[in-house]
């Protein structure tokens, strides 16, 4: 199969709109059979009073046939949990640390979802949109070098 | 009272995953890591066994902001991304929303932004280029390479008003048009580029002492680089021709001549290597677009986007409140969703916008080639000495405005 068997949009831009169960499924199939062998990006889209109310988007891009893909697929706020794509693309890794950040997607898979644009101790996920633009967040506490040498002393 | 938190950043591993290895810290304020980056790397003996490159201590809420403002009050953000090259990320922007408008520019907007696009990748290769080698040791090179990008800030100063945030991309077109003698200045600067670019050449590429610090260092191969979402000049130093100028040519670049510069082993030396010939590849394509320039306006005639001119603002109704509307609500975009990149000096710069048809974006993503690269960073670094965390982490060329946003 070619890419271009693919949906064509107007700009160019290849589109499928899958189920969220069907992800991996659908992403080994992109990068097998179709050589999108590049993982561009993941974002979100937060359509707040939709449901379902989270729309994860992907990009992919075919450094054989030079044509992009998008992928779109959508979650309920209730859960909003995806699989991840790092058995696929080592690059998933970073892309969604950061949608984990600024949406509170959970990316079943991914092992590694600390913050990282944000800090620990960051409340709720500024790109969501019922975050107020000029909320504020509670200012994190020193360390406690002290206590934490004193805890690293007793445990050795 | 609510428990105290650690360290902000917490490592993948806190503790050393066998005995005699060391966990140290780098940075994120360091003197050699241009940025403010974080990396705890592993260590065993002066080898790097493992390292957890962190970034975010640039945040500034870039993409809630644009959802704040109009499609062109957020150009000055824009700028603030990748502030080495700041013109392409204005042309990479407006393309997307100009796409999701259906405008078609004018052919001498058209040829203008891919002249300047080329002309801030000289700026920002220079930087990257004059920055590596300042870190291991070569203060001359540093001076000559700085010499000329200052030569080509001053000048974008002249034509923009700013020697890096130009703010200079409108949707449609353009702020102004170039000044008189911009392009006999031009021709001057790039004459003196090649004398200094060639005298850099001169002291570093046979150099043992730049050779040895580079050459085998950082090394990575096209399928790991490709896995781990490398684009630009990192990917084209293992070898892979993969440039969005070429595979999908926008602007003018289908019409000029010029070659994709490739490495043959992905260390260190190669990147240094293919951003010195790319650079010449530009200068070539300033060359060719300055006799292919048109004369003609810069700005769509199209009142969805272009402001009026002043003089009709001042004399008609019309122009009036189509400036109003303009300023106060913003351009109108149809409701859609756009994708849209262009070959920014790092890698593939992508935009992600969503409109619900008004004034504000409903969404704005940047794919942003830092952030992807910080991502991979860690293979580059891993199996390297200690030492090699500087040159390998200046010939990356991580942004921190574009990699944090």
């Amino acid at each position: 199969m070619a890419p271009d068997e693919l949906n064509v949009l107007k700009d160019g831009m290849r589109m499928l709109v899958i189920e969220p169960a069907g992800l991996l499924g659908t992403v080994q199939r992109l990068k097998s059979e179709f050589q999108f062998d590049l993982f561009l990006d993941v974002t979100a889209v937060d359509w707040l009073g939709k449901s379902p109310r989270f729309e994860l988007v992907y990009h992919f891009y075919s450094t054989a046939h030079r044509v992009r893909v998008r992928l779109k697929t959508r979650v309920p706020e209730d859960d909003p949990t995806v699989d991840s794509l790092v058995s696929f693309y080592g690059s998933a890794r970073f892309m969604e640390r950061e949608c984990h950040d600024m949406y509170g997607i959970v990316f079943r898979g991914n092992d590694d979802l600390r913050a990282i644009l944000l800090y620990e101790g960051f409340v709720g996920h500024p790109l969501r949109k019922d975050y107020p633009k000029d909320q504020e967040q509670p200012i994190v506490p020193y360390r406690d070098l002290a206590a934490e040498a004193d805890v690293g002393s007793k445990a050795a | 009272m609510e428990a105290k938190l650690r360290n902000p950043v917490r490592s993948i591993f806190e503790q050393t995953r066998r005995e005699g290895t060391v966990v140290v810290n780098i940075g994120p304020s360091h003197p050699a890591t241009h940025g403010t980056i974080q990396i705890i790397a592993e260590l065993e003996g002066e080898k790097v066994v493992r390292a957890d490159a962190h970034c975010g201590y640039l945040h500034r809420g870039f993409e809630k902001e644009c959802e704040a403002h109009t499609w062109h009050n957020l150009i000055p953000y824009v700028d603030r991304l990748n502030y080495c090259s700041g013109l392409i990320n204005n042309f990479a922007y407006c393309e997307a929303v100009e796409k999701l408008m259906g405008i078609e520019l004018t052919p001498r907007c058209r040829y203008l932004r891919t002249l300047l696009s080329e002309y801030s990748r000289i700026a920002d290769h220079l930087t990257c280029v004059a920055a590596s080698l300042m870190e291991i040791g070569a203060m001359t090179g540093f001076l000559y390479l700085v010499m000329i990008r200052d030569f080509i800030y001053e000048h974008l100063a002249d034509l923009t008003g700013a020697r890096v945030t130009y703010t200079y991309g409108r949707i449609g077109g353009l702020a102004r048009d170039l000044p008189a003698g911009w392009l006999a200045r031009l021709d001057e600067i790039l004459d003196q580029y090649e004398i200094f670019v060639g005298r850099i050449h001169s002291l570093m590429d046979r150099n043992r002492i730049f050779i040895d610090r580079t050459r085998d260092v950082g090394v990575i191969s096209t399928a790991d680089a490709i896995d781990w979402g490398f684009t630009g000049p990192i990917l084209r130093s293992t070898g892979a021709p993969r440039d969005l100028r070429k595979d999908t040519p926008y602007l003018a670049y289908a019409e000029l001549d010029f070659e994709v510069p490739v490495g043959i082993k992905g260390d260190n030396y190669d990147r240094y290597y293919v951003r010195m010939r790319e650079m010449d590849e530009s200068v070539h394509m300033i060359r060719q677009l300055m006799d292919l320039l048109p004369d003609g306006p810069i700005n769509v005639d199209d009142h969805r986007c272009t402001l009026p001119e002043k003089r009709l603002v001042y004399s008609e109704i019309e122009s009036l409140i189509n400036h109003f509307k303009l300023i106060m609500e913003g351009p109108q975009v149809p409701a859609g969703e756009m994708y849209s990149a262009h070959e920014a000096a790092n890698g593939e710069l992508g935009f992600y916008i969503v409109s619900t048809g008004e004034g504000v974006p409903y969404k704005v993503h940047v794919r942003s080639p830092s952030f992807v690269h910080l991502g991979g960073a860690h293979r580059l670094m891993e199996g390297f000495q200690l030492a090699d965390i500087v040159p390998t982490f200046g010939s990356v060329n991580i942004i921190g405005g574009e990699c944090d946003r």
